[in-house]
């Protein structure tokens, strides 16, 4: 067994105290150097999950540990050093060109106050190297498709440097070569000894990452445990009310739901 | 574990790729330099135009032999100039600010009812308590905080939305309220005395400037701006949505609420000291912006340099145009939002979605 890198004790967690809570008795640990993906249905608390984990939303009950340390105790910029995340999206008005914006994921590593050097450009553009960007460095923002800004989200959380990545959905607006590239870095980042965290609704980039699964449903766990024996037809027909059925194809097994 | 970072795994690239930014960056530098540059012959030539002892300069020969002259210099041209110079780049910048922190192009250092509070104030202070240029002053200042305070205060009690949404809705119904209040001080304003009055301060001017009011504002004035200046980078984390700024390490309420108080302390100071100077703080952060990129690193400190040479050369204007005064607000106004349409022809406009 490898060493626990997050772990979820006990949680329990809602955004209003007077309903029922979003996430009751959530006990999960993740180990270090794997990738996990929570899969479940539309509003199951994947992101809220994501948010526990970061820290932002705190636990009305329960623990939060990042390497045997509840996460509270960690000072912000040691936090910021430590994950990144990868939200689903971000409203921006201003004219950013991407190279400015993954820079901004330099910042946990800089010391208050401290302006981006030419190592931090250096960091900033291996990244987009990474997520296959760096012909935008120079573009806006704003003139970016959906999917391109996607992979600015994700080059910015690569220029972070992190042990352990949250992803929100990544693929979610990318096309097909995007996807493959996409999964091409998590596979890179996994080879490093980062840890990642994501949710998807896409059964075939799980299969194709995830060591680990999560399943939830309306915040509870339905299933966790390593990919082959979590992802059956059983469970995905449980948490999307619709037969699922998992097939061999050409060797590697396949969702098939339609 | 092992710990190969990104950067290790690719460096081979990195050191190839760097150079075009850095250029760039010069680039900037240099851009920045001439606006330094700018500001300072402005500053230097404005010392010297006005209208004595005719309309226009006054030659050299003339300031080293006119005692009178030399004394206008020092006592009246000097600080009023000071303080233009303050008021502009305090201006610019805190609606760089604001603009970054609201996620908001539109809005302005005086939103959070800092301006209609420190209008009320003053128009209460013409109204009822004879309105002394001191008490004005005074009153204006204390109302302005009292209208932030007031907008934070509120903000805390609203049940739903963002923090930002949240300070947006509550600085607009204090605003609305002060703007009441003014409505209904101006009604019962002695007409012939105290309504012009009132219209001259909301209209904005730097006439009553002495030395002795530089002093004791210079303290909040320089802070602020200071303090804005060395959170230029860090600003554009404070833009981003809340998660995204704590998943980079920043402490957004926190640092956020620094930066507001860090922007309206020389903003609500200096309304009350020139009434309402308008546009400054809304159009100088666009143009900068439109010249350095949304960066606040170079389009801040360009913002202030921009502000405070706009802000001197309007009341260059203001001073000199006409035998009596202008009011400041209607000149920065107009050439402000003149600047703006031309800046955005000639460009051309990409689209803000």
């Amino acid at each position: 067994m490898s060493e626990r890198l997050l772990s979820f004790i006990e949680i329990i967690f809602g955004y209003d105290r007077k309903k029922t809570p979003v996430l009751a008795g959530l006990d999960v640990s993740l180990a270090a150097g794997h990738t996990a993906a929570i899969l479940g249905p539309n509003g199951a608390g994947k992101t809220t999950l994501l948010h526990l984990a970061l820290g932002w939303l705190k636990p009305w009950q329960g623990d939060i540990r990042l390497a045997g340390k509840p996460i509270g105790a960690y000072p912000r910029r040691e936090l910021g050093c430590w994950m990144a995340l990868v939200p689903q999206g971000e409203h921006i008005p201003f004219e950013y060109s991407v190279l400015e914006y993954v820079l901004l994921g330099r910042a946990p590593h800089l010391p208050p106050l401290a302006m981006p050097a030419e190592k931090d450009y250096a960091a900033a553009f291996d990244a987009l190297e990474m997520a296959g960007i760096a012909a935008l460095a120079d573009h806006s923002l704003l003139a970016l498709s959906g999917g391109e800004r996607q992979l600015v989200l994700v080059a910015r959380a690569l220029a972070q440097q992190p042990r352990l990545l949250l992803l929100d959905e990544p693929t979610a607006h990318l096309d097909l070569r995007n996807k493959s590239r996409l999964i091409g870095v998590i596979r890179d980042l996994k080879k490093q000894g980062v840890t990642i965290l994501m949710t998807s609704h896409e059964p075939e980039v799980v299969l194709a990452v995830a060591d680990d699964v999560l399943l939830i449903e309306q915040g509870r766990v339905v299933a966790f445990g390593a990919l082959d024996q979590a992802l059956t037809a059983k469970n995905l027909s449980r948490i999307y009310g619709l037969p699922v059925r998992v097939v061999p194809v050409e060797g590697r097994k396949q969702v098939l739901w339609v | 574990m092992s710990q190969i970072t990104v950067a290790d795994a690719v460096q081979p690239i990195a050191s190839r790729k760097t150079a075009p930014q850095q250029t760039a960056a010069q680039k900037h530098t240099r851009q920045r330099l001439l606006l330094g540059l700018g500001l300072l012959v402005v500053f230097v030539l404005s010392l010297l135009v006005g209208r004595y002892p005719a309309s226009g300069l006054i030659a050299w020969e003339r300031l080293m032999g006119d005692e009178l002259a030399q004394r206008l210099v020092l006592n009246l041209r000097l600080p009023r100039l000071l303080i233009a110079l303050l008021l502009g780049m305090s201006l610019s910048a805190a609606g760089m600010v604001f603009q970054l922190l609201f996620n908001n192009p539109l809005v302005e250092p005086g939103f959070l009812g800092v301006s209609q509070g420190a209008a009320f104030g003053a128009a209460f202070c013409i109204v009822f308590l004879g309105g002394s240029a001191g008490a004005v002053q005074g009153l204006a200042a204390i109302s302005a905080f009292a209208g932030l305070g007031f907008s934070y205060l509120l903000a805390r009690r609203i049940r739903y939305g963002g923090w930002v949404l949240r300070l947006v809705l509550a600085g607009i119904a204090v605003s609305a309220l002060f703007s009441a209040g003014l409505g209904l001080l101006k009604y019962m304003a002695d007409p012939l005395r105290q309504l012009p009055e009132i219209t001259f301060w909301l209209l904005g001017g730097l006439a009553s400037v002495t030395w002795q009011k530089i002093l004791t504002t210079l303290p909040t004035i320089l802070t602020g701006l200071l303090v804005m200046f060395l959170y230029r980078w860090r600003l554009n984390l404070l833009g981003l949505t809340e998660e995204t700024a704590f998943s980079l390490g920043a402490t957004p309420g926190r640092e956020r609420l620094l930066l507001i108080v860090a922007a309206v302390l020389p903003t609500a100071t200096l309304i009350s000291l020139a009434g309402m100077v308008g546009w400054v703080g809304l159009i100088v952060p666009h143009i900068a912006r439109r010249l350095f990129g949304a960066d606040a690193r170079f389009a801040l400190p360009a913002a202030m340099l921009l502000g405070g040479t706009f802000t001197i050369l309007c009341d260059d204007l203001a001073r000199t145009l006409l035998a009596g005064e202008i009011p400041l607000g209607i000149l920065t106004s107009f050439f402000g939002a003149m600047v703006f349409l031309g800046l955005m022809i000639l460009q051309g406009v990409r689209a803000q979605r």
